[in-house]
């Protein structure tokens, strides 16, 4: 029962209606394409199946009389298979599930890593080991770079209330929750400037809530990170600067203060 | 298609001069206000929910016509916040679950198993006290200085904090569901007990009619869920003003601890409000086809099997947090699946070979099965972690719930039909239902259909605006245009009242019914009957009036039935 519409999928390729989704721009995001594919298979496949039993009764069984049709109630071994198919088809749907699952949710090991913060009401995208640093909010959407074939390590975190990063081209979310350190990876496979935006509401500015996605050659990755750690080591500088002339900074309390 | 069966004749006219002294009571609006009449209870329930279904309709209404534009300024983007928290609020706080509860189950359910009131009547009569002034406490937000509550229906914490929703609408907005999960908590216990102890002789668990099943089952449900999501607003209160820090990180709380208690109510709550409705869509599919219920048992325990893994799956609203064990919830919530379709199946045996009469109620139940089936399956994919992590909060689960709900008021309407004459002693205009039942039917799927689209195609729910994305703008506007067929059908709905008003006198069985309710008065008397048939299945009316139609065993061929058993005397 699951085989079928799997294999009616192999054989019949991309013709099945997907209605918009796209196998997307990451490795994770082409094996979510196929997992709906085939749950579209299936659903459609039953879901005209019973359409057609309902419509079949509703045409062919309108009153025409005021006789009594035979009053019968049970067909036992009808029942049980209305109850075994189903089974079995939702059994097969959970194994794909997994699959899928297991594979997107994996951590590979990987050498980029980028904390990814969200805020009422946008978004701070940092280098661990760097200073390069992205921040933007509401009109003025910041923008994510990362190389492609690179398994890139995401920490996702809030600082205020529950916020949502979706990026549709990665087919995939995930909350950013006060409290939690939420670990998930990406590897894209074609460059491209993608569009994200917060799904969960978290306030006034919700629905401005943008950021792109760029994906870049690794080359490139590796120039836009060195240009933005100088630029970012002398912003920090200058912060450093400003402070040291124009705020008291205090001093650490040292051992035999007075501080206890 | 409107004549009306007429009753058989064999039914001896009412004992008028019968003393019942005791409902000589207050007429009026005295009659009203003090009544423990489960029938008078039932109806303001029944006009109180309506009225509320209305309000949440006129905030869609606002909704779909601000979407229609992907920089509308029909509304600000705060007023916007309070328009979909209070819809969705008000749709299912103060319409949805006190319709099925508080209106039908509470008219319906004495009388169809034989009982003169529900267990407790003042407790029944609080329990409206308590919804009606928790749906005022909930609208009257609007008038606070802040506006309405502004965090969506579920109220995620730490954005209903005091930090971030400071204003006075959102503790109008708590109180309000504080004392509307009362209310439901007090109907649940009623429920219970009325169907446990309150059924007539002769009645036992398997011949109660599936609606009185669903009922039993559903306040089951209630006193599981709603006391879980009363103590979490207890906490929520105490976080915005007693200084706990229960939902707070900076305190040692934990956010997403409220996802876990507020789901935990929010799921079975789905099915808190979904059942009610298998029910009277069963009750409805049987009358109209003049069948038994296909796999009436295995209808029972479908029902069960649903209510128990509801309490298992509240996590798959919680997919993208990251923090729950997935496969256990995708299983369990796969699993509802099951169940659900052995109720579509049934709902199909029971139509097969019938002789099926397309009143508006049955037309109502149709479009209920159908248009809950595209929902039950788009809720399969729901299941599927890879797949909601893809879908969640965007359009496409707006769509698959409100393809749910709106099979609710699919299920509503053909209740409020079928069940009319019991609740007023009239029948309403035939012919104007069934233009309501095309308007309502084609305006759902043209309102939730492109909103599938619209998910797959990254629109996030909430949203006032989509200035990056000019091109969801058609899709909108073809879900808008949906959104105002809905709006008519339910005008249609009331100038059904006001044309039908005490005009098509209903008789006692218009229907040719199967149930207890059919074999009383329309509306019944108090204390519901004068007499009762002999009951020997959950078709107590239909045996009586047709003994030699009885429902037959599974193997059971012919009409060879030992009709003797029904012609007991008469009382």
């Amino acid at each position: 029962m699951v085989a079928l519409p799997l294999a009616a999928l192999a054989l019949s390729g991309c013709t099945v209606p997907t209605f918009g989704v796209k196998p997307g721009a990451t490795t994770s995001s082409k094996s979510v394409y196929n997992l709906w594919v085939g749950f579209t298979v299936a659903a459609i496949i039953i879901g005209v199946f019973v359409l057609l039993l309902i419509a079949y009764a509703v045409l062919r069984y309108g009153r025409k009389g005021d006789s009594i049709p035979r009053q019968f109630q049970y067909h036992i071994p009808l029942e049980f298979t209305y109850i075994i198919v189903p089974i079995l088809i939702v059994l097969g749907l959970f194994a794909a599930t997994i699959v899928v699952e297991n594979k997107e949710l994996a951590n590979p090991k990987t050498d980029v890593t980028i904390d990814v913060n969200a805020f009422q009401w946008g978004w701070k995208f940092t280098y661990p080991g760097t200073n390069a640093v992205v921040i933007g909010q509401t009109t003025d959407a910041p923008t994510m770079v990362m190389p492609v074939d690179t398994n890139v390590h995401i920490n996702l975190t809030s600082t205020d209330v529950i916020h949502g990063f979706y990026v549709r081209a990665f087919n995939f979310s995930r909350y950013a929750l006060p409290g939690v350190d939420n670990q998930f990876t990406f590897n894209a496979v074609t460059t491209g400037t993608f569009f994200g935006q917060c799904t969960q509401l978290c306030g006034l500015y919700h629905s401005l809530m943008f950021f792109n996605v760029k994906v870049v050659s690794q080359s490139d990755y590796r120039t836009w990170l060195a240009r933005q750690n100088n630029a970012g080591a002398a912003q920090v500088a200058a912060t450093v600067n400003q402070q040291q002339t124009n705020t008291y900074v205090p001093t650490k309390p040292t051992a035999g203060s007075g501080v206890n | 298609m409107t004549e009306v069966l007429n009753p058989p004749a064999e039914i001896p006219a009412h004992d008028e001069a019968h003393g019942h002294d005791e409902h000589h009571g207050p007429t009026g609006i005295l009659k009203w206000i003090t009544s423990t009449d489960h029938k008078v209870i039932g109806l303001s329930y029944t006009v109180t929910s309506v009225v509320m279904m209305l309000i949440g309709g006129f905030f869609a209404e606002l909704i779909r016509a601000q979407l229609m534009s992907p920089n509308g300024h029909l509304v600000s983007l705060a007023q916007y916040n309070e328009l979909f928290t209070m819809h969705g609020s008000v749709m299912i706080y103060l319409f949805v679950g006190p319709f099925a509860f508080g209106a039908l189950a509470n008219i319906i359910v004495p009388i169809q198993i034989g009982a003169p009131d529900m267990a407790f009547p003042r407790l029944n009569a609080l329990s409206y006290w308590l919804y009606l002034t928790g749906s005022i406490t909930m609208l009257s937000g609007f008038f606070t200085a802040g506006g309405a509550a502004n965090f969506g229906w579920v109220g995620y914490a730490p954005l209903s904090n005091s930090l971030n929703s400071p204003g006075t609408g959102a503790d109008l907005w708590i109180c309000a569901l504080l004392l509307t999960g009362f209310s439901a908590i007090f109907t649940g216990v009623n429920l219970c007990a009325t169907i446990f102890y309150l059924r007539a002789p002769g009645m036992t668990m398997f011949r109660m009619p599936i609606f009185t099943w669903n009922m039993l089952v559903t306040g089951i449900l209630i006193l599981l869920a709603f006391p879980v999501l009363t103590a979490g607003l207890i906490m929520l209160y105490a976080d915005r003003h007693f200084g706990t820090h229960i939902y707070s990180v900076a305190g040692g709380g934990v956010p997403v601890l409220w996802q876990h208690i507020f789901w935990f109510w929010g799921h079975p709550e789905v099915y808190i409000l979904a059942i009610p409705f298998f029910g009277v869509a069963t009750e409805i599919i049987a009358v109209f086809s003049r069948k038994p219920v296909f796999g009436y048992k295995g209808m029972v325990f479908a029902t069960l099997s649903i209510a128990a893994l509801s309490l298992g799956v509240w996590a798959h609203h919680m997919f993208t947090t990251g923090v729950v064990l997935l496969p256990f919830f995708s299983i369990m919530s796969l699993l509802i699946a099951v169940p659900t379709g052995i109720k579509i199946f049934n709902w199909i045996g029971t139509m097969w070979r019938g002789q099926i009469w397309f009143s508006t109620a049955m037309l109502m139940a149709i479009g209920f099965v159908v248009t809950f089936l595209l929902g039950g399956i788009t809720g399969v994919y729901l299941a599927s972690p890879p797949l909601d992590f893809f879908t969640h909060d965007t359009y496409f689960v707006v769509a698959h719930f409100h393809s749910v709900v709106m099979a609710l008021v699919l299920g509503a309407m053909g209740g409020l039909y079928y069940w009319a004459p019991k609740i007023t002693g009239y029948l309403l205009n035939e012919r104007i239902g069934k233009f309501q039942f095309w308007f309502l039917f084609i305006g759902i799927q043209v309102f939730t259909l492109p909103g599938y689209v619209l998910g797959l195609k990254g629109m996030p729910r909430r949203i006032a605006i989509y200035p990056h994305n000019p091109e969801w703008k058609s899709l909108n506007d073809l879900s808008s245009f949906g959104a105002v067929l809905i709006g008519i059908s339910m005008l249609l709905f009331v100038v059904n009242i006001i044309v039908s008003w005490k005009k098509h006198p209903a008789g006692d069985n218009p229907w040719d019914g199967h149930t207890l309710e059919w074999f009383t008065t329309s509306p019944p008397p108090h204390h519901n009957f004068y007499r009762l048939p002999p009951i020997r299945s959950e078709r107590p009316t239909w045996d009586y009036n047709h003994p030699e139609h009885r429902a037959l065993g599974h193997g059971v061929h012919k009409d060879e039935v030992a009709a003797e058993v029904f012609k007991a005397p008469q009382p």
